[in-house]
C-alpha cells in the first residue's frame, strides 16, 4: 500500500484504545468504526487491520461492513462538511439546482473533498426538515428554505470567516 | 401558581434552524432582565409546523408565534409578557384568508386534527420526564406491570386493531401474539426508528418532541411478549433525536421505568440505543438485524420471521415509532376507545408528512378514513399560487402516485393499496400541475436504485434498467417499445424482489404509468415534457 496514502501517518493510538474498551462486548463493530470516525472525522484505513484483530474478525469483514454503509469514510474530509438533502420534497423544490450550484462554486464533485481540506460536498438521503425545503446542511447546522441566491450568499459568508490564504 | 405562565420555544431540528436557540437564550435573558417571577422560558419538541417556525407558544393562553426571530424575542416579552399585549404580527395568517389567527387550537391545521400519536409533541419539554408524567405518562406502563397479565395487554392491543404503523400495517396485537407464544430463554423488542423514506419525518418529530411515549410503548411490548432486552434503532441522520432517546432512556433509568425489578413489579427489563450508519434497507426488518448485529445490513429470505428468530437468532418482535407510541393511550384509554376511531379496517389515527407543492406543509394527524381532499385542503390549506393539484404520491419511494381525479379517496390501508399507492410510513408529497410524472418516477427510482443493497438481481439490475429508460424518456431520447418494457420490468422486480425494498420500489413507476400513460407517450413521441416546471431543472441522476 502506498506509503504517502492519505491516513497511513496518522497516530492510530485512539483506535487501539477504542478497541480495547470494546473488546469482548457483543456487536462491537458497528459502534467501534462510528466512535473511530467520531474521532478522526474518517477511518484511517490503517485502523482497520488493528479492528478486525482487536474483535477478532477479518479485515474484509471490517472493510465489507465499512464499505456497506455510506456514512463511513475513509478518507479524510474537510473541516465543513456540506450536504445537500435529496429527500422528495427538497427535490420538488429545487435541491438539484443548489447541488449544481455548490458543485460550480467549491470546484469539486458530490463526495469529494477541496484541496486545501476546507470542504467536503455530499448528499443525503432526508433530514427530515421537509417543510423547509430545499435544505443545505453545513456542518450540524441546517440551512432550510434555501435558494441559489441565498446559498451564494451563505457561501460567501463561509468562506469570509476563513483564514486568508494564497490561492 | 395562578397566573404563571410558561413561553415555550420548539427546538425541534426545523426550527432549530431558523436560530430558535438563540431565540430562547434570549428570552431567557430578557425576562430575567425585567424580572418577570411569574413566566417560565422553556422549550418543546418538534411541533410538526416547521414550515412556521421558529414557533413560540405562551401557555395557558395558548398564544401561538410564528417566523419569530432573535429580534423579536425582546418585543414579545415586553408587549406580552410585561404589558399583556399579544404581539400581532407574529400571529399565524390563514393562507386563504390572509386573517390572522392568535390561538393554537384556532389555526384551521390544527383544529381539524386529532392528535393521538402527536399528543405532547409541541406541548412538552422532551428533556423532562417529570413534563411527560404530568401529562399522564408512565401511568398505563404502571397498569399494565401491576394490574394486567402480558395476555390481557395483548388482548386489548388486539381488540384495538392497532396495525402497524411501519408501512404493511399488520395487526400488532398478532404480531405480540406470536412473539409471545414462541418459546426461548430469551427474547427481544427493537424499536424501528430508522426512518428513512425521504418525504417523511414524523417518527423524527416523535422522538425529538416526546421520546418517553415510545419508550413506555417499547417496554409495554417487551412485558407483553416476554422480553428482557429491547432496542431503539435510530437513523444516524436525525442526531438530535438520538440525543433526546438517550436523555430519556437515562431518565427512565433513574426513576425505576428500566432496570430490575420495574415499579416493584418483578418485571427486568433494558433499553439500549443503536444508531445506523446510513443505509435505508436497514428500514427492513432482517436487514436491520443484521445492522444491530455490525454485519452488512442486508435483508435475507423471510422465514423464518424475527418473531421466530431474530438477533442471534432469537424471537425478535419488531414494531415502528409510531405504533409504540399509540400503545400507551391504547391502554389508558382503553381499546374501545381507540377501535371507535378511523375505519372499518384501519384503526385509529394516522399521521402523515404533507411536502411539496401545498400552503401548509407540516404533520397532519388524522383518524384513518379521512378523504384525501379533506387533507390537502382543509387542513394543508390548498395548493399555492393558484396552481391546480395533480397528484399525491404517497408512501415514499415504495408508494405510489394518486391523481387528482380521485380526490376523495379515503387514506387508510386497503384503499391506498387498491388505488396502487400504499400507507408506507405516510409520506404524502403534494404536486400541482407543472409537475412531471415521469421525472417523479424518474426521482424515486434513482433513490431505490442508489439505496438498492445488492444482494438480489432482480433489484440490483432491474431498478438500473428502469432509471436507465426513465432517465432516457425524460432526457427526450425515449423508444418505442419503452413503456412495454417498463412493464415487464416493473412487475418481475415487483414479484421476484427478496425483500420490501424491491417488492415495492416498482410503485411510482406502475402507478404513474397507470394513471399518466399519455404522459409517457407524449415524452416518448413528441419528444416534450407537457408539464413545464421539472423541464427546467437540471437531469442528472442522483448517487450516493
Amino acid at each position: 500500500m502506498d506509503k504517502t496514502a492519505p491516513g497511513m501517518n496518522v497516530n492510530l493510538e485512539r483506535v487501539r484504545e477504542i478497541v480495547g474498551e470494546c473488546r469482548g462486548r457483543k456487536w462491537a463493530l458497528i459502534p467501534v468504526v462510528q466512535q473511530i470516525q467520531n474521532e478522526y472525522g474518517y477511518i484511517p484505513p490503517a485502523a482497520i487491520p488493528i479492528v478486525a484483530k482487536g474483535l477478532r474478525l477479518f479485515p474484509s469483514q471490517v472493510q465489507g461492513v465499512i464499505s456497506f454503509y455510506t456514512q463511513f469514510y475513509t478518507k479524510p474530509r474537510g473541516r465543513q462538511i456540506v450536504r445537500v438533502c435529496r429527500g422528495t420534497a427538497c427535490h420538488v423544490r429545487g435541491g438539484e439546482a443548489l447541488l449544481q450550484l455548490l458543485e460550480q462554486r467549491l470546484k469539486i464533485k458530490e463526495g469529494e473533498t477541496t484541496p486545501d481540506m476546507e470542504y467536503t460536498l455530499e448528499t443525503v438521503a432526508c433530514i427530515g426538515v421537509c417543510a423547509l425545503a430545499p435544505n443545505v446542511v453545513i456542518g450540524d447546522q441546517v440551512h432550510g428554505q434555501m435558494s441559489t441566491e441565498k446559498m451564494e450568499e451563505l457561501l460567501a459568508r463561509y468562506t469570509a470567516t476563513l483564514p486568508s490564504r494564497e490561492e | 401558581m395562578e397566573g404563571k405562565r410558561t413561553i415555550f420555544v420548539c427546538q425541534g431540528t426545523g426550527c432549530l434552524s431558523r436560530g430558535s436557540g438563540t431565540v430562547y437564550e434570549e428570552l431567557r435573558a430578557e425576562v430575567a432582565r425585567l424580572g418577570l417571577t411569574d413566566v417560565e422560558v422553556d422549550f418543546t419538541g418538534c411541533h410538526g409546523f416547521c414550515e412556521q417556525g421558529g414557533l413560540v407558544v405562551v401557555e395557558p393562553e395558548g398564544i401561538f408565534y410564528t417566523h419569530v426571530g432573535v429580534a423579536d424575542a425582546r418585543e414579545i416579552v415586553d408587549a406580552h409578557l410585561r404589558q399583556g399585549k399579544p404581539v400581532e404580527r407574529l400571529f399565524y395568517r390563514d393562507p386563504a384568508s390572509r386573517q390572522a389567527v392568535p390561538r393554537y387550537h384556532e389555526i384551521n391545521f390544527y383544529k381539524k386534527q386529532q392528535r393521538i400519536i402527536l399528543r405532547n409533541c409541541g406541548r412538552i419539554n422532551p428533556e423532562k420526564i417529570d413534563h411527560y408524567i404530568a401529562n399522564g405518562g408512565y401511568r398505563a406502563l404502571r397498569k399494565v406491570l401491576l394490574e394486567m397479565t402480558p395476555e390481557q395487554v395483548i388482548e386489548e392491543v388486539k381488540k384495538s386493531g392497532l396495525r402497524g404503523r411501519g408501512g404493511a400495517g399488520f395487526p400488532t396485537g398478532r404480531k405480540w401474539e406470536f412473539g409471545r407464544n414462541v418459546c426461548a430463554d430469551k427474547k427481544y423488542v427493537i424499536c424501528n426508528a430508522d426512518e428513512g423514506d425521504p418525504g417523511a419525518f414524523m417518527d423524527r418529530s416523535v422522538l425529538e418532541a416526546d421520546p418517553h411515549a415510545v419508550i413506555e410503548g417499547l417496554i409495554i411490548a417487551g412485558y407483553a411478549i416476554g422480553a428482557d432486552e429491547g432496542f431503539v434503532y435510530v437513523r444516524a441522520e436525525y442526531p438530535l433525536a438520538v440525543k433526546r432517546i438517550r436523555v430519556a432512556l437515562e431518565q427512565a433509568r433513574a426513576r425505576g421505568f428500566l432496570g430490575k425489578d420495574i415499579l416493584g413489579s418483578g418485571f427486568d427489563f433494558e433499553v439500549q440505543m443503536k444508531e445506523g450508519a446510513g443505509a435505508f434497507v436497514c428500514g427492513e426488518e432482517t436487514a436491520l438485524i443484521a445492522s444491530i448485529e455490525s454485519r452488512r445490513g442486508m435483508p435475507r429470505p423471510r422465514p423464518p420471521y424475527p418473531v421466530q428468530s431474530g438477533l442471534e437468532g432469537r424471537p425478535t418482535t419488531i414494531n415502528n415509532v409510531k405504533t409504540l407510541a399509540s400503545v400507551p393511550v391504547i391502554i389508558e384509554r382503553g381499546a374501545d376507545w381507540f377501535a371507535g376511531i378511523g375505519s372499518e379496517k384501519s384503526k385509529g389515527t394516522t399521521v402523515l408528512a404533507l411536502s411539496g407543492n401545498i400552503a401548509n406543509s407540516g404533520l397532519v394527524e388524522v383518524p384513518m378514513g379521512t378523504s384525501l381532499s379533506a387533507i390537502i385542503f382543509d387542513i394543508g390549506g390548498g395548493i399555492p399560487n393558484r396552481k391546480r393539484l395533480k397528484a399525491v404520491q404517497t408512501g415514499g419511494p415504495s408508494g405510489g402516485c394518486i391523481p387528482a381525479r380521485i380526490p376523495h379517496t379515503p387514506v387508510d390501508y386497503e384503499t391506498l393499496t387498491m388505488v396502487g399507492s400504499i400507507m408506507g410510513s405516510g409520506g404524502m408529497v403534494v404536486m400541482d400541475e407543472d409537475t412531471c410524472m415521469v421525472e417523479v418516477a424518474r426521482y424515486f427510482l434513482s433513490f431505490t436504485q442508489a439505496e438498492s443493497c445488492g444482494k438480489c438481481a432482480p433489484c440490483r439490475l432491474g431498478t438500473k434498467q428502469m432509471l436507465e429508460i426513465l432517465t432516457r424518456i425524460t432526457q427526450g431520447k425515449g423508444r418505442e417499445g419503452d413503456i412495454d418494457t417498463l412493464f415487464t420490468l416493473a412487475r418481475t422486480v415487483k414479484e421476484t424482489s427478496l425483500c420490501g425494498l424491491g417488492q415495492t420500489c416498482p410503485n411510482p413507476v406502475l402507478s404513474t404509468l397507470h394513471y399518466f400513460r399519455d404522459e409517457y407517450e407524449v415524452h416518448i413521441k413528441e419528444k416534450k415534457c407537457p408539464a413545464s416546471k421539472w423541464q427546467r431543472l437540471p437531469r442528472r441522476p442522483l448517487r450516493k
